[in-house]
């Protein structure tokens, strides 16, 4: 497969370094400023729900956690695949990066998904839903991923070995998140899934939820780029551009 | 030139495996051991009084559960032999350098594996299962559902032991990568049993194996051969 012309600039860590130090603090400042103003629309202004009354609330938070650990383990095993196919080494960086991040998501889904179901199903941990889990197994694979990394010394054979991995979990991803589907359903039916037809949810708490959806995956992108700078920095020690970069920053 | 190939592995791993015995017998006697001595931490007969006088399902039901996850974990332990000694003893790069495909090297590899490690737990299966009192029909459908899924369960193990050929303690991590992986095949396992238990019909999942185990079959090794090739680079 022909790559296009521009495509290569993206396999130079400067030029990425300095890309990513241009675009985070635009992120990040527009995450904050988005999970602040979602964050409070939900929870203050928006009307509580008939039947759930105000623990409904959780879906300004819970279901977002949940989509950016699903979106970082495809990222990852992407950008692992770009990379094992045509040895970019930064696309393995950008892997490496993504996978603490959406572990971390993924481990916050299932902690906000427990307390949510305290109040509504008089449990934290109901055997038998599915969605829980299948974030369970989700975090099983982003930690199986990184301890395979963890346990070589070199580095290269590492990016190498864990992208076969990535790729064959995301093959099982959804072979698991079917068969785990099936093995048991009792949480609720997804609501706002298809956004083609009207959504079975009220404008009023519909507008914050996507606030909050658009300000997570905000906030991952900017902590997957710092991580993706401080990876950077980690693989490219001692070359010049850096040490030139670290003068700069002391004078 | 493939076929040929294959035969050749196939016969000189068969040949290998059946000079160390203890090598594939540990895990089955590990298997026999796990799902023997749970009896043991159940206490049976609590589980019998939970269910009313004269009732075996608590301890048929979770029986199925032990004696799938057993097999998992042993199919786990025969893991070391598929690559490991022949990467240290060096033939295992021979096979890769040689003009033969390696994907037919790797078919080869997990048919003899699949032979001597997942053939006697189908027999040994329905035989421990009578320890948790499963009726004919249930211990019938528990061997033909893990003759179906054991294809599935070899590629996947066979993927874990690719990746970690380099690695010196890989156990711990070979068990972190596989088992989820694994879910699928313990959750349409065990409903098969359970079914079959019930006296109800167990198609459905028994055809979910099937096709997962043609999937494993058709695309794993392909993964398998490229993480054999990163792993002597």
């Amino acid at each position: 497969m022909k790559l296009p012309r521009w495509f290569h600039r993206f396999g130079s860590p400067p030029y990425v370094y300095n890309l990513a130090d241009a675009i985070a603090p635009w992120l990040g400042w527009a995450a904050l400023v988005g999970i602040a103003v979602g964050a409070y629309w939900g929870l203050f202004v928006a009307p509580p729900d008939f039947r759930q009354g105000e623990v409904y609330r959780i879906i300004y938070i819970h279901p977002q956690t949940a989509y950016v650990g699903m979106m970082a383990y495809t990222l990852m095993a992407v950008s692992a695949g770009i990379g094992f196919i045509w040895r970019i080494k930064l696309a393995h960086a950008v892997a490496v990066s993504a996978a603490p991040i959406g572990a971390s998501f993924t481990f916050c889904a299932l902690v906000t998904g427990a307390i949510w179901g305290r109040p509504t199903w008089g449990t934290y941990w109901e055997w038998g839903d599915p969605r829980l889990m299948f974030e369970l197994l989700l975090l099983f694979l982003f930690l199986g991923y990184l301890a395979l990394r963890a346990a070589f010394d070199d580095r290269d054979k590492a990016d190498r070995v864990s992208a076969v991995l990535a790729v064959v979990g995301v093959v099982n991803v959804p072979i698991i998140h079917y068969s785990v589907e099936w093995w048991n359903t009792l949480h609720q039916d997804p609501t706002v899934s298809n956004l083609s037809e009207a959504p079975s949810m009220d404008t009023s708490m519909l507008l914050p939820f996507l606030i909050m959806v658009l300000g997570f995956t905000l906030l991952f992108y900017w902590l997957l780029l710092r991580r993706l700078q401080a990876e950077i920095i980690d693989r490219e020690r001692g070359t010049r551009w850096l040490q030139s970069l670290a003068n700069e920053g002391a004078g | 030139m493939p076929l040929r190939s294959f035969k050749l592995v196939f016969a000189r791993d068969l040949r290998i495996a059946f000079r160390r015995v203890s090598e594939w017998g540990n895990p089955l006697l590990f298997f026999i051991a796990v799902s023997g001595m749970f009896p043991l931490a159940l206490s049976p007969d609590r589980l019998m009084m939970a269910a009313g006088e004269g009732e075996l399902y608590g301890l048929q039901s979770l029986g199925i559960g032990v004696l799938w996850m057993a097999a998992l974990l042993s199919a786990l332990m025969g893991l070391d032999r598929l690559f490991l000694s022949d990467v240290e003893d060096g033939s295992m790069e021979q096979l890769v350098l040689s003009p033969a495909p390696l994907l037919s090297v790797v078919y080869g590899k997990l048919a003899a594996h699949w032979l001597v490690s997942a053939l006697p737990l189908i027999f040994l299966v329905p035989i421990l299962g009578i320890v948790y009192q499963l009726p004919a029909p249930a211990l019938a459908m528990i061997a033909f559902a893990v003759f179906l899924a054991t294809p599935t369960l070899t590629v996947l193990v066979a993927i874990g032991a690719a990746l970690t050929v380099n690695i010196r303690s890989a156990a711990a991590v070979i068990g972190l990568i596989v088992l989820p992986l694994c879910s699928p095949i313990l959750i349409f396992g065990a409903r098969a049993t359970v079914l079959a238990l019930d006296g109800d019909a167990a198609a459905g999942p028994l055809y979910l194996l099937t096709s997962l185990a043609f999937l494993a079959v058709s695309l794993g090794p392909i993964a398998i051969a490229a993480a054999v090739r990163v792993g002597l680079e």
